[in-house]
């Protein structure tokens, strides 16, 4: 018999960074799970985890570390709903459940060799993360890396210090930006899909991946489009309120497709055949 | 042994020696209309209905079920429960119900297996009762299946007036009527042939159609049409006919805990409820009725057949019979049938 998929495996946080404050806080918690035997907890970039706080409820998340981090995973939850704010209230050394990895994933074996640009706005970076230090942890097998990414304001921004160091380095190329003007802001101003327009990648031999609310994919993918990117280049990831997360509950599904099982990564030529409400 | 007869009388005698050994769900009357209860003796089968009102699915896929408990808070710990292993047996369930169970088999048990449907459905003896009487919007044989189908249960009786023509079909079903044939007797050509007979009436009293051909190919063309603002103007969003049907199958999870206990809690949950996709970002992906009542008839005319080559509906008529805004799936699909492309 298979294992009972709706129970969580119980891990311990080991530390909680504050990513973004204010009422649309952001925090990343590094989860280190409690039995050994879950210590191989294994997974792709892209794939997703339901965490459990008991008492307040489940709530699906993009695993926002890399596998070669083999220690912990980590996800990152930004406060708007019952169960992430609870969370938010967690510190060290507290328990909650996993259970996972779902859904499918990025296509790092079939992206060696190509470039990649990633273009991430808010929280939607999370999952992006996941994949750039992966590749970042297998950097000669991939080509330029170019790592667009703005929120609404500097403040907004996730993963700061790790831009920082991000910027030291000369094998990756970051553009940050942020929505309006602010002192001291010398990278970009302006949306993230017109900062896609100002970096211009080339087409060739790439690869676009976005992550971020639906209405900057909705501007990024036209850019792209524009830029001479075809729809096969271009991935995304969808969200949708989950429940079980393994396709049964039902609630997730766009079309024939349950998003918690079959995505949440599609390809732009996959998402535009997909006939259903988004 | 296949087919068999019992005396009317002889299954009071049936039943006993069922509950000696096993959970028995079967239709009772409570309060002037028919369910499927546990039952601990002969006399509170009532089997004179058309259909129940909540389906049996109700016993292998609960209308709440806990999950796990749990200790609650920031130091949280789960505890499993035991695995349900009773031996179960459903008398008197009719084809579409029984069917409504294959249905709901790859759901339940496919790349991932939910444990609590499983090992209740892998324990469980489907004993069918042909349906002599259909209702007036029953449509089973729009599926080609009959009211007296044995494809979907274990075993079949038939009611032919003061005795019942009994089939076994599954190795389960045969082993079961091998365990208790002290109580039966072979069944005559004669038998057989009033037992095909009384199928044959039961067909010839199912009154409505609904047209199939080609529905899934036209849906696919037809999401944006206007039927579904027309179709969906009178409902008013009750839930009935998700929570009735028998091959209905989404869930909401509840954790429901006091301050050392607690547990995770599974309920029925329908697509008809605009909360029922709404994201906590305050985004509603099916925000309206129309959306709603579309989700409904492609995921049982569109996406399961895309996903499980078969249709998912049964043609109950539950969702027809009740609904509380007359809306009626026979006439939704049909009309789409005459839409001209
Ligand atoms: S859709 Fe309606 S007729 Fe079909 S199985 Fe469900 S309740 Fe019965
Ligand atoms: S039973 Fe009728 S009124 Fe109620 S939700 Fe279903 S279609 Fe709408
Ligand atoms: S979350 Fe239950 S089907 Fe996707």
């Amino acid at each position: 018999m298979k294992a009972n998929p709706y129970l969580p495996s119980l891990a311990i946080i080991e530390g909680v960074k504050e990513e973004v404050e204010g009422n649309r806080a952001i925090k990343t918690f590094r989860l280190a799970f409690q039995d050994d035997k879950k210590k191989n907890f294994s997974f792709i970039p892209g794939q997703c985890v339901m965490i459990s706080l008991f008492g307040s409820g489940e709530c699906m998340f993009a695993i926002s570390s890399s596998p070669t981090q083999k220690d912990y995973i980590e996800v990152s939850v930004m406060k708007h709903g019952k169960v992430t704010s609870a969370l938010h209230k967690l510190e060290k050394g507290d328990t909650l459940g996993v259970r996972g990895p779902y859904g499918n994933n990025f296509d790092v074996e079939g992206w060696k060799k190509r470039n990649l640009i990633f273009i991430g706005g808010g929280i939607g970076q999370a999952p992006l993360r996941s994949v750039i230090n992966y590749i970042l942890d297998n950097r000669e097998d991939y080509g330029n890396i170019d790592i667009i990414y703005g929120a609404r304001t500097s403040a907004d921004l996730c993963y700061k210090d790790e831009f920082v160091e991000l910027e030291k380095r000369n094998d990756v190329k970051a553009h940050l930006s942020i929505d309006v003007d602010e002192e001291h802001w010398e990278k970009y101003v302006g949306f993230v899909p017109d900062n896609l327009l100002e970096v211009n990648p080339a087409p060739e031999n790439a690869i676009a991946i976005t992550c971020g609310p639906p209405i900057m994919i909705h501007y990024v993918i036209q850019n792209l489009l524009k830029l001479g990117f075809k729809e096969e280049q271009i991935y995304t990831t969808l969200e949708m309120r989950m429940k079980c997360g393994i396709g049964i509950c039902g609630r997730c599904n766009i079309g024939n497709l349950y998003v918690c099982k079959d995505g949440p990564v599609f390809s732009y030529d996959q998402l535009k055949e997909l006939q259903g409400d988004i | 042994m296949e087919n068999a007869i019992i005396s009317k009388e002889k299954l009071p005698e049936l039943f006993t020696q069922i509950i000696a050994k096993n959970k028995l769900f079967a239709p009772v009357k409570e309060n002037g209309f028919s369910l499927f209860k546990e039952v601990e003796k002969a006399s509170e089968i009532d089997t004179s209905y058309v259909n129940t009102r909540v389906p049996p699915k109700s016993i292998i896929f609960k209308q709440t079920e806990t999950l796990f408990h749990f200790t609650p808070g920031k130091k949280g710990n789960v505890e499993k429960i035991p695995e349900e292993n009773e031996k179960i047996v459903i008398y008197a369930i009719r084809t579409c119900d029984a069917k409504a169970f294959a249905l709901l088999d790859p759901v339940f048990i496919g790349d991932f297996e939910d444990p609590y449907y499983s090992a209740r459905r892998r324990n469980s003896v489907l004993i069918g009762l042909s349906c002599n009487n259909p209702g007036p919007a029953c449509f089973c044989t729009s599926f080609d299946d009959s009211p007296a189908s044995i494809e979907y249960v274990d075993i079949l009786f038939t009611d032919l007036g003061y005795k019942y023509y009994i089939e076994g079909n599954s190795e389960i079903g045969k082993k079961f009527l091998e365990d208790h044939k002290t109580l039966f007797d072979a069944a005559s050509g004669e038998d057989q042939k009033s037992r095909d007979k009384v199928e044959r009436e039961a067909i010839g009293k199912i009154k409505r159609t609904m047209k199939l051909t080609g529905i899934v190919e036209k849906l696919d063309g037809m999401f944006d049409h206007p039927i579904w603002y027309e179709s969906a103007r009178k409902c008013i969003g009750c839930g009935t006919c998700t929570y009735l049907c028998p091959t209905c199958h989404c869930f909401d999870m509840q954790d429901e805990s006091t301050l050392n206990k607690g547990a995770r809690i599974r309920v029925w949950d329908s697509c008809m409820y605009p909360e029922y996709t709404h994201h906590a970002s305050g985004h509603n992906p099916r925000p309206a009725r129309m959306n709603r009542v579309r989700n409904r008839v492609y995921h049982k005319f569109n996406y399961f057949p895309k996903n499980t080559e078969v249709f998912g509906c049964t043609g109950c008529s539950r969702c027809i019979e009740y609904c509380s805004a007359n809306i009626d799936i026979i006439e939704i699909i049909n009309k789409i049938g005459e839409v001209k492309e």
